[in-house]
């Protein structure tokens, strides 16, 4: 295989998944934390095309893809969520959110 | 030659790929976190390329690059711009010390994980042949191997459009 070894790939991977969980954790805004997830679930799928790769074995793209229309639903879902929160003129900031805290 | 000119490219856009994710989390102005997004995922199928996986390059540039951002981008403008205010006026607060102490170490072990397993299996990758990735040979395994898988997908795609609209229609009649 020419270019750097898999291991470089999964470095990345890690990399990209532990910053998209600290925007999940530190920021406020609903929206960024969408983003955020979006960073975490790729970081997830280059995992798995580095090491569909690295088997030689397709089933590894077929779960990111599968993965992708996942994350493509729930960005549907999230902002649904997050207009009708500014349609309810609540403030978009999710320390706020707490009616459901026990 | 051949070989540099990958190295050249997978450093372009690892690093490019690292930069923008930093810079998503970063920006104070969702608008600009948006772009940063863009600009990471058009480098994650840079190196979906490099792994040669040709379609999953295609679909991530025309689905996430595309359609999803297009979602996102309209939402922030439907809200305007307004800047975050951090939390502490300046000083680090608890939740942010801890924030960045369980980031740290979720990629600490990771990272270790994976040097510890480095120079081993990991190094020996399989030689697959020209046909590895493309469009042709995904979508005849969505067909026959991946049947279930694919069929699944099609209905979470319906169940989130169904809620997508009831959630708005819901939000509309609490006005």
């Amino acid at each position: 295989m020419r270019g750097p070894e898999i291991t470089w790939y999964l470095c990345v991977a890690a990399f990209l998944f532990s910053t998209g969980a600290l925007g999940v954790l530190l920021r406020r805004s609903p929206l960024i934390v969408l983003l955020s997830l979006e960073i975490m679930l790729n970081g997830a799928n280059l995992a798995l095309i580095a090491f569909a790769r690295q088997q030689g074995d397709h089933d590894g793209q077929i779960f990111a893809l599968a993965v992708m229309a996942v994350a493509a639903s729930e960005v549907v879902v999230g902002l649904g969520l997050i207009v009708a929160m500014g349609r309810r003129r609540l403030e978009l900031d999710v320390d706020r959110m707490t009616g459901l805290r026990g | 030659m051949g070989n540099f000119l990958v190295w050249l490219v997978w450093v372009v856009a690892g690093f490019g790929c690292l930069a923008s994710g930093i810079a998503v989390i970063s920006f104070r102005n969702p608008f600009f976190s948006a772009l940063a997004l863009i600009g990471n995922l058009a480098s994650l199928a840079v190196l979906y390329l490099l792994l040669n996986a040709e379609f999953v390059a295609a679909a991530q540039v025309l689905v996430y690059a595309g359609a999803v951002m297009v979602m996102f981008l309209f939402v922030i403008a439907y809200f305007g711009e307004k800047a975050e205010v951090p939390r502490g006026r300046g000083r680090p607060t608890w939740i942010e010390v801890g924030a960045i102490l369980a980031g740290g170490a979720l990629l600490t072990e990771v990272i270790v994980v994976i040097g510890l397993k480095a120079g081993g299996k990991l190094s020996h990758s399989a030689s697959v042949d020209a046909s590895f990735g493309t469009p042709a040979e995904v979508g005849r395994l969505f067909l026959t191997d991946h049947l279930l898988a694919f069929e699944i997908t099609s209905v979470v795609l319906l169940v989130a459009a169904v809620g997508g609209v009831i959630l708005g229609a819901h939000s509309r009649s609490a006005q």
